[in-house]
């Protein structure tokens, strides 16, 4: 399967090799865990793991709850707090479920800034990343829709408002709205599709985690220096990586622990903190909540939804260029999509030849700053839309679009980056000298 | 780089929180020092018996608590009552059960009763749905460092009327400095030596607003210690699996890595 040079299985005891000759699934199991790896990985490498073990938390923690609840406005909510009393470690479970969604978006940031860093989108990865963005945006609609389920008062005025988005379309996006929510409001016709919606997404995420597998395990890992791999032999190959199994594996695990310790400190002494205390409220659509605000990991983007209002230059500009088709509400829409389209297209937007930022000394500035815009932009998502964290909003998304469609293309052409390690070996060599005893 | 990775996880969780909001125009937020704070807390099990006397008495005659089992209240780490007194207190309250198309009077297994004023809201969820108050910044570090919460908020809501009045549409409204936006149509529920503890507790308003607040507490969160044995339990073993899962790295890398460079 990889490109990478190794031993393949060779069934030896009969059983095995009538298996192999009629399907090679041990063969297939074989060379996925023993695909040679870059041995100079860093600890950022090790999210991949934690973000499969939140897809199974996930999806093995809902299938308990889906045993409990009882989609429907009248019981959704009583339901919930069923679990919470009276099922045997309901709270547990519903906890786990509830603040796993927060760790799987943790993770996922943490694993798409580490591929923005190290280049891991750039030729011949892009498919892995494309892959990714789409398993991301499926994410996004799976946490959506799972979060409207408890049918609290956020549960029900976030689709409110999310749903709303699709209104802003011209011409059509009420028709769409409608169609979507299956009325002409939030109602049980909306929460029932979205339960089902919500069971149904993850089993989509979990066979594109496979094909995002599959395409990084053909070009390979990329490495923290950015330097591919040495192909030409087996030999040659096995200087610059290590097989998954047991180095990598191990290593991983304690990340995974690590992480995990920390996911059940959250889950046993502040289960609620993420949360938002109006979502143990009841549902309630005559009364409108002083704030709505989406759930932490939204908020980014909600800021860019926020941040183009009708007194932008560059709103009424377009309003008036399309004769008032693009209005302020789609404005902000069309942003906060593209703003990841501009993700998903960054491997055709960074020019730079060197594929880490390590080796990029002006990158790693606009790069440290792209850091920081992000998480200004979270907090300024959960302010409320008025003076000053408007200003803040629209200061951090026009950063956001700067980086990927000027920065990122300029970069490449100015940029004099320096010269990366000719070889993986030699990189690891410069960081852990000769090993002590040889290995075996 | 392990350090790095925790302080980030630290900083992105610190951050996250801007999600948890405070609602407007929030009020002023005493904090006490409730027992069942902190990652070891414990409900004071003699103040729950004396908030649910208090509930009873007190703001049963609006409210209700449609959510919690009257079970409940005879389990460990909540009120702990003998079964018997359990059963004698859902006796109190009649429900209409439709096999008999009739009342009868409740059973362990039945619910506490609704709310018997529509306006009053119900109070079972009430010290989670109102732990919105996350300063500064919208940063939730009081929350966090201080432990306050929604219980936080009953307290200082029941101790933080002023004594001022006034009409509006022929309601009357009580100004209240925990109350977002200061007036509140419910008229101060608690006053001096209104009620007798049987255990001989203070029953000056501001015990008895701590023992309400932490016997709603209880009726939002009734699992709250079993979870946090649970989160401690996981801790522990994790940490344990962390550091033998490190020290298997660090063994399994050795005759890779050799040793490591000064750079």
């Amino acid at each position: 399967m990889s490109g990478i040079p190794h031993d393949h299985y060779e069934p030896k005891s009969k059983p095995t090799k009538w298996v192999e000759s009629r399907l090679p699934v041990i063969g297939l199991l074989y060379d996925t865990l023993m695909i040679p790896t870059p041995k100079n990985l860093n600890w950022w490498w090790i999210w991949g793991i934690v973000l499969a073990f939140c897809l199974a938390l996930q999806i093995v923690t809902g299938i308990v709850l889906v045993m409990h609840y009882t989609p429907h406005v009248d019981l959704a909510f009583a339901s919930v707090e069923h679990i919470m009393r009276n099922v045997n470690g309901g709270h547990m479970i519903r906890y786990l479920h509830m603040n796993g969604a927060s760790l799987f978006f943790f993770a996922v940031y943490i694993h798409i800034f580490r591929g923005l860093y190290y280049g891991s989108y750039k030729a011949p990865r892009e498919i892995t990343w494309i892959v990714g963005m789409i398993i991301y945006l499926l994410m996004m609609a799976a946490g959506f829709m799972g979060y409207v389920l408890p049918w609290g008062q956020m549960s029900f005025w976030g689709a409110t408002v999310i749903t709303g988005l699709f209104g802003a379309i011209p011409f059509i996006g009420e028709a769409i709205q409608t169609w979507l929510l299956g009325g002409p409001a939030v109602d049980n016709a909306t929460l029932n599709r979205f339960f089902s919606l919500h069971y149904l997404v993850p089993f989509v995420i979990a066979a594109l985690v496979i094909v995002h597998i599959w395409a990084f395990h053909t070009t390979g890992n990329n490495n923290p220096t950015g330097v591919d791999v040495r192909k030409g032999s087996k030999e040659e190959a096995e200087k610059d990586t290590l097989p998954f199994w047991p180095y990598f594996v191990i290593k991983d695990l304690v990340g995974l622990a690590i992480v995990v310790t920390i996911f059940f400190a959250i889950v046993g002494f502040m289960p609620n903190y993420l949360g938002h205390p109006d979502n143990y409220i009841e549902a309630n659509p005559l009364a409108t909540p002083a704030h709505i605000v989406p759930e932490w990991y939204f908020l980014p983007f909600y800021a860019i939804l926020r941040a183009f209002t009708a007194d932008v230059w560059v709103v009424m500009f377009t309003s008036w260029i399309t004769g008032g088709i693009i209005d302020a509400k789609f404005f902000g829409v069309l942003a906060m999509f593209g703003a990841i389209i501009a993700m998903a297209l960054v491997p055709w937007l960074d020019t730079s030849r060197v594929r880490s930022g390590r080796f990029r000394p002006m990158f790693k500035w606009w790069y440290a700053l792209l850091v920081v815009d992000f998480i200004v932009l979270m907090w300024a998502g959960a302010m409320p839309a008025e003076p000053p964290y408007s200003t803040i909003s629209l200061i951090g998304a026009t950063y956001w679009f700067a980086y990927f469609f000027v920065i990122l293309p300029i970069l490449g052409v100015i940029e004099k980056p320096l010269t990366p390690p000719a070889t993986i070996e030699d990189d690891f060599n410069a960081h852990y000298g000769k090993p002590a005893e040889p290995a075996e | 780089m392990l350090k790095k990775l925790s302080i980030s996880a630290l900083a992105a969780l610190s951050l996250s929180a801007g999600a948890a909001m405070a609602a407007g125009g929030a009020g002023h937020i005493e904090d006490v020092a409730f027992s069942f704070e902190g990652p070891f807390g414990k409900f004071d099990q003699n103040q729950l018996q004396r908030g649910l006397q208090v509930y009873t008495e007190v703001c049963a005659a609006c409210h209700g608590l449609k959510y919690v089992p009257l079970r409940t209240l005879a389990d460990e780490g909540g009120p702990h009552l003998p079964e018997d007194q359990v059963r004698a207190y859902a006796a109190q309250f009649d429900i209409f059960d439709p096999e008999l198309d009739d009342d009868r009077p409740r059973k362990v297994t039945d619910h506490f009763p609704e709310s018997g004023l529509p306006e009053a809201p119900d109070l079972s969820l009430m010290a989670k749905a109102r732990a919105g108050f996350h300063g500064p910044y919208g940063t939730g570090i009081n929350q966090m460092v201080k432990g306050m919460g929604g219980a936080e908020y009953i307290y200082s809501l029941m101790t933080g009327y002023t004594g001022k009045e006034k009409e509006e549409a022929g309601t009357t409204f009580y100004e209240n400095t925990a109350f977002p936006g200061g007036w509140i149509a419910m008229a101060p529920p608690l006053y001096e030596d209104q009620l007798e503890f049987a255990d001989g507790h203070s029953n000056d308003i501001h015990h008895v607003a701590e023992d309400i607040s932490a016997f709603l507490m209880w009726t939002a969160e009734p699992k709250m210690m079993a979870r946090q044995r649970a989160g401690l339990t996981g801790v522990l073993f994790l940490s344990l699996l962390s550091v033998l899962l490190y020290l298997t790295n660090k063994k399994l890398w050795a005759p890779i890595k050799g040793k490591k460079l000064n750079l």
